[in-house]
């Protein structure tokens, strides 16, 4: 044990923080995507359920297959990194679209009605009211999509992205469990950690009722 | 002398809904500066509907509306809604905000400095009967239902509005607390001179608060009279409306026991001269 640690622990490390950028780097994206997004469709609902349709159509494709489609696109494909992470936002947008559409129409129209009655301007209302009063329902997407890109940026090895998901493959391939549990107990804990993380946020943010 | 121009005058106003079914049908009106308009009516006699194009939140189909004079088709919505207060039943205090903020959300939105804000907070806050350092740093949900409705109010008039459009404010309280909240509002009221929409179905409220009492029937106005003057109205609709609240009496519901006995009492101590107190035109 110590013998394989030694020899794999400085690139469990490495991977790990290979495996955070790429997870993080999509939840960015994925949140600098859906969140204006699906504050739009609050304002024009009627697009509300062709694009949800949309971006949950792109949940149900297979993530190896979603990570094969990428690979022959032009500046995408260049470079392994970048499919991981076009693929990982692409994964990450349903739930925090649909909890950001979802949290901003569940608030209370009587404090909408008085919002718009007292003369907040459109701005106003979003950032004083809207968006802190769905600001627990947007980080449970959030968290969602955190939780499940943790686990589907594994697969992005595949293409050569790197990550926890190297180790896993070579473990396969080799048929050696120890570098399989190597790749796959830190994604884990990483996984659990942001669950954690996230969901203490989540707490702070939520408004009594 | 020359009539004023009056705070609030609605010329031949008609909303439709987009199915065509019509609201309002044809509704004139006006509101003198510093007078109570109460606007009754049965659900659905588009009383609501005729407060909310005030501050349009509800766009008229024809007709016009005039606030001091002014179409307010053409003016600022932002400007004109932040120089109006608005009152609803649910009150719709942000949940996230507390009592201090609440009460201070139109200077707020205004950009005024936080000082300011905190001072006009307090004194408003004890103008509507809440102690400030009891309950400026609670929020909504750590409030009755009545003490909510007192930082609705003192919201609507965080920025001194001198139009207040009230749609049935108290219609949520238990008859005590609507009691102290009607005492509270009409001290409040006789102090600060606004002009003021207050939409209730509670003939009580309605004589107890309005100068003038307005009736509505199907999206046309039956009535306008002084508040005096609506109990003896021959109009067939305001009898009728008066008896549905004073089931089986013929004559002066005023005189009849079933007449709320708390109303009449603060009616005669408040009206020792019938008719000599009538607000205006």
């Amino acid at each position: 044990m110590n013998a394989f640690l030694n020899q794999y622990g400085g690139q469990i490390g490495t991977l790990t923080v290979e495996h955070l950028w790429l997870t993080g780097a999509a939840m960015l994206f994925a949140t600098a995507i859906a969140v204006p997004v699906g504050v739009w469709l609050t304002r024009s609902p009627r697009w509300a359920r062709p694009v949800i349709g949309i971006s949950n159509v792109l949940q149900t494709i297979p993530s190896l297959a979603m990570f094969g489609f990428l690979l022959p696109l032009p500046w995408l494909g260049e470079r392994a990194a970048r499919i991981a992470i076009a693929a990982l936002t692409a994964y990450a947008l349903l739930p925090i679209l649909r909890n950001t559409y979802a949290g901003i129409c569940g608030i209370d129209p009587a404090v909408i009605e008085v919002a718009r009655a007292l003369g907040l301007t459109g701005r106003q209302r979003l950032f004083k009211v809207e968006l802190p009063l769905a600001a627990s329902f947007i980080l449970a997407g959030l968290r969602t999509a955190t939780v499940t890109c943790v686990g589907i940026a594994t697969i992005a090895a595949a293409v050569g992205a790197g990550g926890l998901g190297e180790l896993i493959f070579r473990g396969v391939a080799s048929v050696d469990n120890r570098l399989v549990m190597a790749g796959a107990v830190p994604a884990a804990l990483l996984a659990l950690l942001a669950d954690g993380a996230l969901g203490l946020l989540e707490r702070r943010f939520k408004v009594p009722a | 002398m020359a009539p004023a121009i009056p705070a609030i005058e609605f010329r031949n106003l008609e909303v439709r809904a987009p199915q065509g079914r019509v609201i309002l049908d044809g509704v004139s009106l006006e509101s003198a500066e510093g007078t109570v308009t109460a606007i009754l009516g049965r659900s659905g006699s588009g009383k609501t509907t005729l407060l909310r194009t005030v501050n349009r939140m509800i766009e008229p189909t024809s007709g016009e509306i005039l606030v001091h004079g002014q179409p307010v088709h053409s003016a600022d919505l932002i400007a004109l809604r932040r120089g109006m207060g608005y009152v609803i039943q649910e009150t719709g205090l942000f949940p996230h905000f507390t009592v201090e903020r609440n009460a201070g959300l139109v200077l707020e939105a205004q950009g005024r400095p936080r000082q300011e804000r905190a001072r006009r907070s307090r004194e408003l806050l004890a103008a509507v009967g809440l102690d400030p350092d009891t309950f400026r740093r609670r929020y909504p949900h750590q409030l009755s239902g009545g003490q909510r409705q007192r930082v609705g109010l003192a919201r609507a008039l965080a920025a001194d509005p001198a139009i207040l459009l009230m749609d049935e404010p108290f219609g949520a309280l238990d008859p005590l607390t609507r009691a102290e909240m009607q005492d509270m509002l009409r001290d409040l009221l006789g102090r600060l001179h606004k002009t003021v929409l207050l939409v209730t179905h509670d003939l009580d409220e309605a004589l107890y608060l309005g100068d003038r009492i307005v009736l509505l029937s199907e999206g046309r106005l039956i009535a306008d009279l002084p508040r005096e003057a609506f109990l003896s109205s021959r109009e067939p609709q305001v009898i009728e409306y008066i008896r549905a609240f004073h089931r089986g009496e013929r004559d002066d519901p005023l005189r009849a026991p079933s007449f709320s006995r708390s109303v009449r009492k603060r009616w005669e101590t408040t009206n020792p001269n019938p008719g000599g107190e009538e607000g205006s035109r």
